[in-house]
């Protein structure tokens, strides 16, 4: 090409990046690479291959870790983590700032080598990737830094088992390794077995930056290798991104076992364009939202909902757009779309094109594509009705779906019929719209007039399908912290036996279990007898069933929205009123209390009760959200949003405290609960209905519920409506609960086999808070 | 190119280049086009035109990283910039010898041993036109006869635009009939400010008649009209009233052309093709003095409204320094070594 054609032409050329010091790094390895575990490599096989994706040609050989490995990783791991811990927060922020300066002076080989193995455009590795897992770094630094003085009562989890997809295998490690090191904590890593070298030149940067050996160990392999580690016996926390499939096996596979467990798994995406958006800004976040990463990024902008005034006329703005992005070669610097990680990758969203596209209209821009490799030209699919497979299914590909609106009621029913949680983007100019629907919006995180922003400084994580937990921000911390508490044996506590002659006196009384603000009885029509220790008949208390669980959820459901809206200084009015009326029969309470469970302190646990609605009563307007700082011109509002209807089995050994001590939080932070009353000792919280009918507490709201506890349990686990399951019973129901919650990835809190000692200050507090609430984040940048 | 859209547009050639012809003089900035006749102000659509900031400024911020030009290409790239600029000087010490100087850099704004080695011998290699205030067009049209370079004139009042408006008027007619091809108007600012968008139209109107056969380059201002969104909007009622070319700025304001302004004038030219058919020009200046930015500007104009755009019938940049900086980056790329201003010629 001379200089005169080009004038003429006025085409880009050629701007292709210099892979030569990636090879190199590769080659001075021999091609090979062993395990990192305990501060060094070890002898490298040759288990299985990484290939360019967009070649087809192979970078490496790595090692698949065996058993063996695994186990010298976590025991590694396991002898680092005390000494880790107990170093200052200042030791640990000065390793982590290393680290981060490390990435930043490889940021060139980092992003090049990212591209080789991944597929993804160089611009994206060297502009987003690379930088983001320096910031992530730099961002958790200064977390160490500020422990001690800002979090005294969290304690590290111990060995955190990591297992990270092949999307953003920098990013993702750094936003897994950053926080667990800031907080004390050490890992055993396993990147995708498609993308690993970032991850081994990372565990390099280790040993520059004086990582003590055994805080970070890699090891590579396929699934396999994800299975021994979440079922490893020393390891005290799963950390997982990738599948929604994948998710749910780790659920169910760390049910019970008391690992910690956060989840970051697939999305589908709403990115919804009202009428008086900027179009054409709104058609280029869409390049960033579903064009960014060729479109394999879990929180893509896939489901395009548009205004139908408007819909015309931004699809044929975006086909406009299209046709100017440019696919090949990602180490070319003026790429767009790269390869697909993988022809596994590029077959399945190629089957699902063909499969689903019928049912709309399908557009592909004609683009010049390289004749090998895996590439997929953009692809945009619209007239697709909610109904259509495609609206429904990730497809993790370059493929966009869209369908119209017709209000702004219509848009947020639309958005929220999915499966999953993750992400939003909202685009309109007049903020009193955008900032209505971004919290209605289920989903973790919500852009306003924007797409993909990510910071350190902001939360990332999402809710329904789409996993739970948070990465980033200071709500990020506690997924790898737990309170400093001492662990207190569970007791299991059963109902008082019959007595051989018992009495019984004055009317009898059959306590009702309480559903939508009515007294109802049981559904199976058997109640059991509660007796006092002494041997007198106190009443008979209702055997509840599914169907009880069932309508309870319904009642909850119905109810949960308009509680949600009400001020936080009303549900504050409410649980006040609660705590005046339980005082008004303090006496009664204390009475019936002793007389259930033959002890004496019956007026303490009245009078805590009372405290603990205070404590609710006061957060209900104060467990504020958090303004983060990130780097755009505007700000993420991490809002505490409430987790919808919560399913609590109340402690058994404090018949009324145990109830209140869930109810309470649950209902200040706008949730309806369907609690399960003290499985031995039933009649204070069926008491306790009656104080709630004359404490305005709107019908459904809080559902009580008697009977066995491990009848109840599934139902409410396994069941698709509810949000989130806790258990305090004395029954240990963990590994019952975490396993059927695996249906709906509900979140859950359950004790493990643990007691707790109600009367104490560690039956209430922040924890219960973040438990009642999901941090959703949303970006609003601004600017005139 | 991956685009269909750009390449229907055909190849984007400046006339000259494709022509060959030597028959300069009769040579108009939009001799291919039909041109834009202009329609009814059509207040619901000014209305809608939305323009996010954020957004706008996240898409520029990325631009220069989502495009490279490397070697060769970056060298053709710079060559055509130098066909695009408006060599101008709007000083209040001009006189006709520096406006004389001005005028023979335009018609030979590249060293020859710099062209040869370019291999563009024989390709004529001109500024896109030569912009002037109006006591100084007829030197510049005598300076520039024969060449085929345009001889644009600011007027209106320019540069604030708030002399009498029957003197702006005549000004503008004063200008064509001295040989002025082209007539940088400045608009009322205060009727974007105030949203008396039925006087900017009407204005522009009574600007565009008077330009007649000249085409009229119309200023916004951009950096006084307070918002984006009154630029798009600005943008808009400018091409309804019959604008040939929409510019940033008089390069006299405290901010003058910016890449978010350019990407929200680009888009409302491209919102204005897809309606009207009528393609409209665009001019950025005031603050564009290095080379590398002039490739993000036509980086951006490629992106936004195609290959079309990158000739002088509808993109210039309103620069005096740019050329500088071009010829310099040009020389490194014959020679390998790192240029100085000296080495060339100065206008």
């Amino acid at each position: 090409m001379t200089v005169k054609d080009i004038f003429a032409s006025m085409d880009y050329g050629p701007a292709p990046e210099n892979p030569a010091e990636a090879l190199q790094w590769i080659a001075g390895h021999d091609g090979r690479f062993g395990l990192f575990i305990n501060g060094s490599f070890t002898p490298p096989r040759n288990d299985f291959a990484s290939r360019n994706p967009a070649t087809g040609t192979e970078l490496a050989r790595l090692t698949s870790a065996t058993p063996d490995e695994v186990d010298a990783a976590v025991a590694a791991a396991r002898r680092a983590f005390g000494p880790w811990a107990r170093r200052s927060g200042h030791e640990r922020a000065r390793i982590l700032y290393a680290l981060a300066r490390l990435i930043q002076k490889n940021a060139r080989l980092l992003a090049v080598l990212e591209t080789l193995d991944n597929g993804k455009p160089i611009r994206e590795s060297r502009d987003i990737d690379v930088p983001l897992a320096a910031r992530h770094f730099c961002f958790h630094a200064g977390m160490a830094q500020l422990m001690e003085s800002e979090l005294p009562d969290r304690a590290p989890l111990g060995v955190a088992g990591q297992i990270i997809p092949w999307n953003f295998p920098l990013l993702m490690l750094a936003w897994k390794i950053a926080p667990a090191l800031a907080m004390g904590n050490t890992v055993v890593l396993k990147p995708a077995e498609y993308t690993s070298l970032s991850a081994l030149l990372f565990a390099e940067l280790c040993q520059q930056a004086r990582v003590p050996k055994g805080v970070v160990n890699i090891v590579t392999g396929a699934g396999n290798v994800g299975e021994m580690i979440v079922a490893h016996e020393e390891i005290d926390k799963i950390a997982f991104t990738g599948s929604t499939e994948v998710g749910r096996k780790i659920r169910r596979a760390t049910a019970g076992s008391g690992k910690a467990l956060t989840l970051e798994l697939g999305g589908k995406s709403p990115y919804v364009v009202f009428e008086d958006a900027d179009l054409d800004s709104a058609v280029e976040g869409l390049v960033d939202a579903i064009w960014f990463n060729q479109g394999q990024v879990c929180c893509a902008g896939s489901r395009l909902l548009v205004q139908e005034g408007i819909a015309e006329d931004l699809f044929s703005r975006l086909k406009a757009r299209m046709c100017r992005l440019r696919v090949g070669d990602p180490l070319d610097k003026s790429i767009d779309i790269g390869a697909l990680v993988d022809p596994v990758q590029l077959e399945r969203v190629r089957a699902m094109v063909a499969e689903g596209g019928h049912e709309g209209e399908v557009f592909q821009p004609e683009c010049s594509m390289p004749n090998e490799g895996c590439f997929h030209p953009p692809t945009l699919i619209s007239g697709l009705a909610p109904s259509a497979m495609l609206m429904q299914e990730e497809i993790f590909g370059p493929v966009l779906c869209a369908t119209t609106f017709r209000t702004k009621a219509d848009a947020i029913a639309i958005a929220n019929n999915t499966r999953y949680g993750l992400a939003a983007s909202v685009w309109s100019e007049n903020l009193n719209r955008a900032l209505d629907v971004a919290p209605a919006l289920a989903a973790g995180v919500v852009w306003v007039n924007a797409s993909n922003l990510f910071d350190a400084a902001a939360g990332f994580g999402g809710l329904r399908e789409s996993g739970f937990g948070r990465e980033g921000g200071w709500e990020g911390l506690s997924a790898y912290t737990r309170p400093r508490r001492k662990r207190l044996p569970l007791k299991p506590l059963a109902p008082v036996p019959p007595p051989e002659a018992g009495q019984s006196e004055g009317i009898d009384r059959t306590a009702k279990m309480f559903i939508g603000g009515r007294q109802t009885r049981p559904d199976s029509g058997y109640s059991r007898a509660v007796w006092s220790p002494r041997g007198r008949l106190l009443g008979h208390a209702g055997l509840g069933n599914r169907k009880d669980v069932r309508n309870a959820v319904e009642a909850a459901r119905r109810a949960q929205g308009s509680w949600a809206a009400a001020t936080g200084a009303l549900k504050g009015q409410i649980l006040y009123y609660i705590a005046e009326n339980l005082s008004a029969r303090a006496d009664e309470f204390a009475t019936r209390i002793n007389a259930m469970t033959g002890r004496r302190n019956g007026m303490h646990e009245v009078e805590t009760a009372i405290s603990r609605l205070f404590t609710y009563a006061a957060w209900a307007d104060k467990y504020d959200g958090l303004v983060h700082d990130v780097p755009i011109r505007g700000k993420a509002l991490a809002m505490h949003q409430p987790v919808g209807v919560i399913a609590a089995l109340a402690a058994d050994e404090a018949p009324l405290l145990g109830l209140v001590s869930v109810m309470a939080p649950a209902i200040a932070m706008g949730n309806a609960a369907v609690i399960a009353a003290s499985e031995p000792y039933p009649l204070a919280a069926t008491d306790f209905y009656q104080v709630l009918e004359t404490s305005d507490v709107p019908a459904g709201v809080v559902n009580i519920l008697t009977g066995r506890h491990d009848d109840m349990a599934e139902t409410m686990a396994a069941h698709m409506d509810v949000d989130a399951v806790w258990s305090f019973s004395s029954t240990d129901l963990s590994a019952l609960i975490e396993h059927a919650a695996a249906g709906n990835l509900k979140r859950t809190w359950v004790n493990n086999a643990a007691a707790r000692d109600w009367l104490s200050p560690a039956g209430e507090g922040r924890d219960f808070l973040a438990h009642a609430t999901e941090v959703q984040n949303i970006w609003v940048p601004w600017g005139e | 190119m991956p685009s269909s859209i750009t390449t229907s547009h055909g190849t984007g050639r400046p006339p000259d280049a494709r022509s060959g012809s030597p028959a300069h003089d009769d040579r108009l900035p939009q001799v291919h086009l039909p041109r834009n006749e202009g329609l009814p102000l059509d207040l619901d659509w000014v209305m809608r035109a939305e323009a996010n900031t954020s957004a706008i400024a996240r898409r520029v911020a990325a631009l220069p990283g989502r495009r490279s030009l490397k070697k060769v290409h970056q060298a053709a790239w710079l060559l055509r910039a130098i066909t695009l600029i408006d060599l101008t000087t709007l000083s209040g010490d001009d006189t006709p010898d520096r406006v004389r100087r001005l005028c023979a850099k335009a018609r030979q704004p590249l060293r020859h041993d710099l062209l040869r080695a370019l291999g563009m011998e024989g390709t004529r290699i001109t500024t896109g036109a030569v912009c002037v205030y109006h006591e100084m067009v007829p030197t510049a049209v005598e300076a520039l006869r024969g060449s085929g370079i345009p001889v644009a004139a600011v007027s209106t009042g320019f540069p604030a635009g708030l002399s009498p408006c029957h003197l702006r008027v005549a000004e503008i007619g004063e200008s064509v009939k001295a040989g002025a091809r082209e007539i940088d108007i400045v608009i009322s600012r205060r009727h974007v400010l105030t949203g008396n968008w039925q006087a900017l139209y009407d204005e522009l109107r009574e600007f565009r008649a008077a330009c007649s056969d000249a085409h009229m380059k119309a200023i916004l201002a951009t950096g006084e009209l307070g918002s984006l969104r009154n630029v798009a909007r600005a943008s808009l009622v400018a091409m309804m009233a019959g604008a040939d070319f929409i510019k940033t700025s008089t390069g006299k304001e405290a901010v003058n052309a910016t890449l978010p302004v350019s990407l929200v004038m680009l888009r409302a030219i491209r919102d204005y093709e897809a309606r009207t058919g009528f393609k409209v020009g665009y001019k950025p200046a005031g603050g564009i003095s290095k080379a590398k930015d002039a490739l993000t500007y036509l980086t951006l104009v490629k992106e936004e409204v195609g290959n079309r755009w990158l000739a002088p019938d509808l993109f210039r940049f309103g620069a005096s320094s740019l050329l500088g900086d071009i010829e310099r980056q040009l020389e490194h790329h014959v020679t390998g070594a790192y240029s100085a201003s000296w080495r060339h010629a100065i206008g």
